[in-house]
């Protein structure tokens, strides 16, 4: 077992959920599982290979310059493009759970 | 009205020239969906007074003689997934239940600017994150051929509503394969697009660096239509390229005789369906017969995208579904004492199963310890991956497999398994990664009579040739 009870209720912490008992063991079993497959990725010597953050990294990249140049392609003049203006703070409210007027209303953030 | 034959251009056509109205044409669409969709499940909530203020719009300016724009009076559906200004978006998800968004989706903006007429909102998996429509927190749905079968998914509900003659075309949203499979269950054409082609402003964000958003459609010049509308520069999504955007429709008309098409072996191995491999054996024996010229290329890395795909998507998605806190939108439990409390439970009884596994898996993969064993290695396989196809489209100019490597599979049949459901996606996941275009298209049945597809992968930013090639074959068969 890679993945412990323990580790899951790390991990749980750490994404802010709270899980019940038996989502808490399908848990275990589930990731276990899935990271028992993703292990085939050791199969491949990667030593060598640069990592790939996103797509548009590799679409026009100039291989042959240094640094931020390489990405000369994505550079676009210094000004202010197609910005809209904020939601009126009436509007930014209307989804909340709880609020009043002004604010977001949360529980108490600091316990005495 | 026969909405079975209805497409973009015979939609808006007799609209323009008064054998119909947008409305009735919307009225006549909502009544199958009322007559339909209790059994199927596409919809979540329909929007009819936006869809009939629009419908009033197009219809004045029909009878004033003006020419409609090119979806004009057009009755489309939305994936739930893209947000929608004053109605409701949920993303298939009970933390997003009543949310209702103060701003329109850019690539919507764009259909309602080009005339569609926008029936309402289509069913899927929570936050996209499923291969069978069966991870709605709403309600499954069902395949439109075969209702104990899954839609396929995420965007099922999409895929159903057009299958279904519901809507004449749906947007719905690719980030592992979630427009082209649901589209080969359902037997319609579905379009991933090149990764930047489409602005994603509006689209709730599941993998940042994989979603895209793209037409299900009846026929390839619907799919080009809509495409066509949609893509192009954004200033709102930093992610949309100023790429120029080609006239998609006109370049359906090129031939293909003479096209290199490239026939990969690893997506012809184990775990393919015989029924599905002899229909699209048949559909590459047919695109040769029509001048393209068949060749073999590898993409040895293909059995490490899964995996890669697993730990990347899950990775973004739990740093995006991290906003989900019960504070400015969404579900907030009851009765919490504390804010950590109010997170943690808000979270619990907001998101389903399969988000959780997620969540759980990415925050696992990124955690200290493991980030470069599972997050930093999946990003450098990703790299393996997306060289096999710079090397195959060296050679080839489009690339043609199964969409899926069976056809639609029964309800509740990989439900508990959620290693089986994600080899669902075998086929597609890689494109997505890679950022290259795919398209699925309807390549024959199975004894069953469940609908095959055709998948179609092409060079970045080339739609227009795997368009064309779709258009061909969809011709001749």
């Amino acid at each position: 077992m890679k993945v412990t009870e323990k580790d899951v209720s790390y991990v749980a912490d750490l994404a802010n959920l709270e899980l019940s008992a038996a989502e808490h063991a399908g848990m275990v079993r589930d990731l276990n599982s899935i990271l028992g497959y993703i292990d085939r990725l050791n199969e491949l010597d990667t030593s060598k290979v640069e990592p790939m953050a996103q797509v548009l990294d590799r679409y026009g990249v100039d291989e042959s310059r240094q640094g931020s140049e390489r990405f000369a392609y994505a550079n676009r003049e210094d000004v202010v493009e197609g910005l809209r203006e904020s939601l009126p703070q009436e509007v930014a409210l209307e989804n909340a759970p709880d609020s009043d007027a002004t604010f977001f209303r949360v529980p108490k953030v600091i316990e005495r | 009205m026969d909405l079975a034959s209805l497409t973009i251009d015979s939609a808006r056509s007799a609209v323009q020239q008064r054998k119909t109205t947008a409305l009735a044409l919307a009225e006549a669409h909502y009544a199958r969906i009322q007559k339909e969709d209790e059994q199927i499940g596409a919809f979540l909530t329909l929007s009819k007074e936006r869809a009939l203020e629009q419908a009033d719009r197009i219809d004045r300016m029909a009878a004033e003689g003006k020419p409609l724009p090119p979806l004009g009076g057009v009755p489309v559906a939305i994936k739930d997934v893209m947000s929608t200004r004053g109605v409701r978006t949920t993303a298939g998800s009970k933390i997003l239940g009543k949310y209702i968004p103060p701003y329109d989706c850019t690539a919507v903006a764009r259909m309602e600017g080009a005339g569609a007429v926008v029936l309402g909102k289509t069913n899927c998996d929570e936050f996209a994150m499923g291969s069978s429509n069966e991870n709605s927190a709403f309600r499954a749905v069902c395949n439109p051929r075969d209702l104990t079968r899954v839609p396929g998914g995420s965007s099922g509900g999409s895929a159903a509503a057009v299958a279904a003659d519901m809507a004449v075309v749906t947007l719905g949203s690719d980030t592992g394969g979630s427009i082209r499979q649901p589209a080969s269950f359902c037997g319609v054409v579905g379009l991933m697009p090149t990764y930047g082609r489409v602005s994603r402003y509006g689209l709730i964000a599941f993998a940042s660096s994989l979603d895209h958003i793209g037409p299900l459609a009846k026929t390839v010049k619907d799919a080009a239509i809509v495409l066509r509308t949609i893509s192009g520069r954004d200033p709102m999504d930093s992610t949309s390229a100023s790429v120029p955007v080609p006239d998609y429709v006109s370049e359906l008309e090129k031939p293909v005789r003479g096209l290199k098409l490239g026939v990969a072996k690893e997506y012809f191995g184990e775990g393919l369906d015989d029924e599905v491999r002899h229909a699209v054996e048949s559909a590459i024996e047919e695109l040769e017969s029509l001048g393209c010229e068949i060749v073999p290329v590898s993409l040895p890395h293909t059995p490490y995208a899964i995996p890669t795909y697993y730990l990347i998507a899950t990775a973004e998605a739990s740093a995006n579904l991290a906003r989900y806190d019960g504070v400015r939108y969404g579900y907030r439990a009851a009765g919490v004492n504390s804010l950590s409390e109010m997170y943690r439970r808000s979270r619990d009884e907001g998101f389903g199963a399969e988000v959780k596994r997620r969540i759980m898996l990415g925050t696992y993969a990124l955690s200290a310890g493991y980030y470069d064993a599972y997050y930093l290695k999946a990003q450098k396989v990703r790299t393996l991956l997306a060289r096999d196809f710079e090397e195959a489209f060296r050679k080839v100019d489009a690339i043609v497999t199964p969409t899926s490597p069976t056809a639609a599979f029964r309800l509740g049949e990989k439900s508990d398994d959620p290693l089986a459901m994600y080899l669902a996606d075998i086929y597609t996941v890689t494109a997505d990664l890679a950022g290259i275009p795919g398209i699925s298209i309807p390549c024959g049945e199975t004894r069953e009579k469940l609908p095959i597809g055709l998948q179609i992968l092409g060079k970045h930013f080339d739609e227009a040739t795997i368009l064309r090639v779709a258009h061909a074959y969809e011709r001749a068969a």
